[in-house]
């Protein structure tokens, strides 16, 4: 009776499953998201922090004192790559294709790699010139700042190295593209924070 | 086993079934970007990223003010187009949730670094004046 009564190639359930895909993956990349949006608060805190103390330099050195630009710029790029290459291995995952999805991500490892490197030689520089973070406000709220997002990008690449042995073992499954498509968004998360360290803590910093 | 899990999971699912269909609406996602999304999403940021840098390096417009102002749109800019491209922020997807997340957020932040830096200046100039001399006396 219900053959008889339903119109040809009823889609119904097709549509519910879609309302459910509409949701995601069970809330994790809603909840993911929660996350991140709790992360940029602690950011903006660190930032306020920042835009507040940055011109407390007791008598110490200023940003214009202290930074090179183009160490900025050449972290800036590394980081910006990394995204791309990120979003290409985000591209390979969907053509289900493990050793260029590996190789990808690979590649962004090492560009967080390199942009975490050289965060610490600008550190070690710093601290050798004796802007250490115990020397003025400013220099406290700038370690602060750019050494969480250094910690977020530190803890990102052993995150980026725990999925690439999961995905080498396990294989380009649902739960790893999950997994993935999270710390994509993570990555892209961590570009975006960098966009505003570079202008308000060093571009900003390297004009006074 | 798999095969009797998804299939109890997913009764509804009329044709197809097996391994690959699980992954394959996963595909269709529409938030996942494409070559050429990420392509001009790099491409923009790149001219976004190099204009600031041009413009402080150089010194170009020769007043800070000015500089400090084009710099702190062009990273605006510049957010929006990584929020696009590169996390495919949308009104729609997840139901509305991400970007309702986000637009509160973005209220939380601007209060946020807007009061801070507002009210600690005020509070700044009330203080009594110090010269770097008498700050390096201080404990």
């Amino acid at each position: 009776m219900l053959e008889v009564t339903a119109p040809p190639g009823a889609t119904a359930p097709v549509f519910y499953e879609q309302e459910e895909h509409a949701h995601g993956d069970g809330g994790t990349l809603v909840g993911f998201w929660l996350y991140l949006m709790s992360d940029s608060l602690i950011f903006a805190v660190l930032f306020a922090c920042y835009g507040v103390l940055g011109r407390n330099y007791a008598a110490g050195p200023s940003g214009a004192d202290l930074f090179d630009l183009r160490f900025v710029a050449v972290n800036t790029s590394f980081l910006l790559l990394s995204s791309v290459t990120y979003g290409f291995a985000m591209l390979e995952v969907e053509r289900n294709r493990i050793g260029t999805t590996l190789a990808w991500l690979a590649i962004t490892g090492l560009f967080g790699a390199c942009f975490v490197a050289i965060e610490l030689y600008e550190f070690g520089h710093l601290v050798h010139e004796g802007a250490t973070p115990q020397r003025s406000a400013f220099l406290s709220s700038f370690y602060t700042l750019v050494g969480t997002h250094g910690l977020h990008v530190t803890f990102g690449i052993v995150w980026l190295v725990t999925l690439m042995v999961q995905v080498r073992q396990r294989g380009l499954i649902a739960d790893n593209q999950r997994r993935l498509l999270c710390l994509s968004m993570f990555w892209h998360f961590l570009d975006v924070i960098w966009i505003g360290v570079f202008t308000f803590v060093y571009l900003m910093g390297a004009m006074r | 086993m798999t095969a009797v899990t998804k299939a109890g999971l997913a009764p509804r699912e009329p044709s197809g079934g097996g391994d690959g269909t699980v992954p394959e609406t996963h595909h269709d996602h529409p938030a996942h970007g494409t070559f050429r999304s990420y392509a001009a999403g790099f491409v923009l940021s790149v001219i976004l990223t190099a204009i600031p840098f041009w413009l402080v390096m150089g010194n170009i417009l020769d007043d800070m003010l000015k500089t400090s102002i084009v710099i702190m749109a062009l990273a605006a800019v510049q957010i929006v187009v990584h929020m696009i491209y590169f996390l495919h922020v949308n009104t729609k997807s997840e139901g509305g949730w991400t970007f309702m997340a986000l637009a509160f957020t973005l209220t939380l932040v601007v209060v946020t670094l807007t009061g801070s830096i507002w009210v600690m200046y005020h509070l700044d100039q009330n203080m009594m004046p110090m010269s770097p001399h008498e700050a390096l006396q201080k404990p």
